[in-house]
């Protein structure tokens, strides 16, 4: 487990701790006093950390063995009724088709973030002016992004006025069929997140000493030679940070087609789902084992991550 | 250059030409759909009506009548105060629990010290969104349902990655000082507050913007747990324009640009503290 593992690197040597000069052993109730004050510190972030991250996965794993409606005192324990439930009702398996839009665009948002901080890791003119452009989307609050998008696809709207202007009038209802919603709506989440893994690519390109691209100049490297073998090493745990980070993101989209679309025509998620089943029609049972189901998921992923590519980077404890 | 069919100098031409020209269409494709919603903001609603084009200009180019009917209508106001509110408390709190922490685990050695880190470690691969079933329960049992104390303790309680940049920066304040400062009989609480807290004041900066961004910017939280109307913040009170607007999109419009705008003078005042600040928040 990488948790373990980093843990050991965690650990410093006892030196480290505050130690009274003084080599006589303190009175019982100093040295009680002494052993207590981390706690002391620790106190509001543990209750915290348990109360809103460890207790809820717990009792979501209990929820999902029941059918509890949320609210009512009773619940009665139903096995791994739900999860079946899960993985049998095809309506309910089927949001995780709809991740895959996702997953596809974050592959092409990580190119794309790829190519713009390589392009400006050089000196092009109008360089910050491009970087903050880049990244400005990154900021915005997601309701207003889900309000200019959908004015941005309306009819008439934004889209199919620029189309116009290249002599294309389309009546096309962008977001009025699964696939044309889904795919539209994947577009704005790149929009949206490419400024952070855009800035993330530059911030490990630009730590690159300049020395080494004057090497290769020498040795007669071109652009795609120096990307090859100076950029893509050095960027390598940003880029599997990056592609975690999109895959789990896949997994958990929410806002985007909530505020848009409200999940219709297709366009559910499984978070959308999830909350529907929790809060709208009071399934905490079988929204627990959603819930558990794509925890679990995300945890493999990373898993899997942190197995392919041994990460230096968590060490920063 | 291996290939030289054309020359090197016209491919390099070339070459930066398509660049640039990316570069710029880039800068369309994010600022367009941005400066479009702009000017829907400024046009009346008899423009609306008539089919004014969304990409023409608007009569008249001062008109903020838009603005002040979301501000007034839209109860935009309390959002802003509501979403004050909660940042005050929130960011603070984080900065004052997230210090606290690793001022303990960095300094100290103590029993289940290790298995209190593995705690807080293991806590940032649980991602919040797949939890809110059961947290929900929980912050309902404690009464703070329908509170702005819901989101306020949800936003202190789960950022773990706080707690990492400070500790990277408690790590990086000499432990001498600690020591010189407990010759001169400071106790414990007195080092922290004296000495390590204004030491920390880099990463408390890059923790303020990055919580205050992500605070500002959250719908989920305060839809789930806040929705009686008068506890609104941005987010949902913007949300709440689709409903009675659904068809006046100038109104939308100028409360999108109203909700944006704050950003955009935070982001063109603190530009360099942002990329920083995020670079480390999500490389943790």
């Amino acid at each position: 487990m990488p948790p373990t593992h980093t843990t050991e690197k965690v650990a410093r040597p006892p030196s480290a701790a505050p130690r009274p000069p003084a080599a006589r052993p303190a009175p019982r109730s100093v040295r009680l006093w002494r052993g207590l004050t981390p706690w002391l510190f620790l106190a509001a972030p543990l209750v915290l950390l348990v109360a809103f991250t460890y207790a809820p996965v717990v009792n979501m794993l209990a929820y999902s063995f029941t059918d509890w409606d949320g609210v009512s005192p009773e619940l009665s324990y139903i096995g791994a009724g739900n999860y079946v439930e899960i993985f049998t009702r095809p309506e309910l398996f089927q949001v995780f088709f709809v991740s895959g839009y996702y997953l596809a665009a974050s592959a092409v948002q990580i190119a794309l973030a790829l190519y713009f901080a390589t392009v400006l890791s050089f000196n092009v003119r109008f360089r910050n002016f491009y970087k903050g452009v880049l990244f400005f989307p990154y900021l915005i609050n997601g309701v207003a992004i889900g309000f200019v998008f959908l004015y941005f696809f309306q009819d008439g709207g934004t889209l199919d006025s620029v189309l116009a202007l290249f002599g294309h009038e389309s009546d096309r209802a962008w977001l009025g069929t699964s696939t044309s919603a889904n795919i539209s709506l994947a577009s704005v989440s790149v929009w949206r997140y490419l400024g952070l893994n855009f800035v993330l690519f530059l911030g490990a390109i630009q730590s690159i000493p300049g020395e080494l691209y004057e090497a290769a100049e020498l040795d007669g490297a071109g652009r795609w030679h120096q990307f090859r073998y100076i950029i893509a090493p050095g960027i390598k745990p940003v880029l599997s940070l990056s592609v975690i980070l999109s895959i789990s993101g896949s997994l958990s989209v929410f806002e985007i087609p909530y505020i848009m679309t409200g999940g219709a025509t297709g366009t559910e998620t499984f978070v959308i789902q999830t909350i529907d089943l929790a809060f709208r029609f009071n399934k905490t049972g079988l929204a627990s084992a959603a819930a558990v189901v794509l925890l679990l998921i995300i945890l493999a992923v990373t898993w899997v991550q942190r197995r392919l590519v041994p990460d230096d980077k968590v060490d920063l404890t | 250059m291996t290939l030289a069919h054309p020359t090197p100098v016209v491919r390099r031409r070339v070459a930066r030409t398509l660049t640039h020209l990316s570069l710029v269409l880039a800068s369309v494709v994010v600022l367009l759909p941005l400066a479009v919603v702009f000017l829907t903001s400024l046009k009346s609603e008899q423009e609306m009506a008539r089919g004014s084009r969304a990409l023409g200009l608007p009569d008249d180019l001062l008109n903020l009548r838009n603005y002040a009917t979301a501000f007034r209508d839209g109860e935009m106001l309390a959002a802003f105060g509501n979403t004050a509110f909660i940042l005050l408390f929130a960011v603070t709190g984080t900065v004052v629990i997230g210090s606290m922490a690793a001022y303990a685990i960095d300094r100290f050695t103590f029993r289940f010290r290790k298995l209190i880190v593995a705690l807080f470690l293991v806590a940032t691969l649980v991602p919040g969104v797949t939890t809110q079933v059961a947290t929900f329960q929980i912050v309902d049992s404690f009464g703070m349902f329908d509170s702005l104390w819901a989101p306020i303790a949800l936003y202190m309680g789960t950022d773990i990655v706080s707690i990492y940049i400070f500790l990277q920066f408690v790590r990086s304040i000499p432990i001498s000082l600690d020591e010189a400062a407990r010759l001169d009989g400071a106790n414990a609480f007195t080092i922290y507050r004296k000495i390590i807290f204004p030491l920390l004041r880099p990463a408390i900066a890059t923790v303020v913007i990055v919580k205050g961004i992500t605070v500002y910017n959250d719908f989920y939280i305060p839809f789930l747990y806040m929705p009686s109307e008068d506890l609104g913040v941005i987010s949902t009170s913007l949300f709440r324009f689709k409903g009675p607007y659904a068809a006046h999109w100038e109104t939308i419009s100028a409360g999108t640009v109203l909700v944006i705008l704050p950003t955009l003078i935070v982001f063109l005042a603190l530009q360099r503290f942002i990329y920083n600040g995020f670079m480390r928040g999500a490389t943790k």
